[in-house]
């Protein structure tokens, strides 16, 4: 996975990444596809990597009394919007990292510009002590 | 006497349109943005089977709004063979979903 450089040598099972064809679909919401036939679930579970277990406790924090920054159902559309291709690939996390991310944007606590040149000082940072780092970015 | 469960009491600030065991039938419209009623029960029919209360609309809350005036939240029961088209488990199967009032009609 490797969001997280720490986490780099550890063995995880990676989930199925695919795009299915939301076949009789008509205007159902990217998420809303109970009963559309896709296929056998993947049931095999997998350990959470550090990065999968920050993004849970973020969540947890800023949605809190004393935040409010978000509330679970702005958390869910914000998941609903990604588009199809996007929302199939991605996994559980990297749905919820997303949508924490651009949810702290909406809500004016931090600044996109802000959020990018973090994640360039992190990478830099990582590439210095010679670590491999990820390539991939969440899209917005 | 105090009853023990909840769910069929009828208090004022509980009530809503419907009652346990009222048939009701889902709205069947297209919305734009955050909802919570799928796809798959739009346009059936169900039976209430609980009122759990009233609860901020959830359409609202997804943006950052106040979601009043609370809505009346119930437990509708579906029948699984009204839900699929070629339904092979046993008869009696259901489902039961979370289903906001402003979603269900009343079926006459």
């Amino acid at each position: 996975m490797g969001r997280d450089g720490a986490e780099g040598n550890q063995q995880m099972s990676e989930p199925e990444r695919k795009n299915m064809l939301r076949q009789g679909a008509k205007g159902r919401a990217v998420h809303d596809i109970g009963g559309l036939e896709f296929g056998p679930i993947d049931r095999s579970e997998h350990d959470l990597a550090l990065w999968e277990k920050r993004t849970d406790a973020m969540l947890i924090l800023l949605r809190d009394n004393k935040r409010r920054v978000l509330s679970v159902d702005a958390h869910r559309r914000m998941i609903e919007s990604y588009g199809e291709q996007e929302y199939d690939r991605t996994t559980y996390y990297e749905k919820w990292l997303r949508s924490v991310r651009n949810l702290l944007v909406e809500q004016d606590v931090l600044t996109r510009e802000e959020i990018e040149a973090k994640m360039a000082e992190v990478r830099a940072k990582h590439a210095k002590a010679g670590r491999k780092a990820a390539k991939e970015t969440v899209p917005w | 006497m105090v009853s023990k469960r909840p769910h069929t009491r009828k208090p004022a600030a509980l009530s809503g349109a419907f009652a346990p065991g009222d048939p009701v039938r889902v709205a069947k419209r297209p919305v734009l943005g955050h909802c919570r009623t799928p796809w798959y029960l739009r346009g059936k029919p169900g039976v209430v089977a609980a009122v759990y209360g009233r609860f901020r609309n959830p359409e609202q809350l997804a943006y950052h709004k106040p979601g009043l005036p609370a809505l009346v939240l119930y437990k509708v029961r579906f029948a699984q063979g009204d839900l699929w088209g070629r339904y092979a488990g046993p008869a009696g199967d259901h489902l039961e979903a979370d289903i906001y009032e402003h979603w269900l009609e009343p079926i006459t």
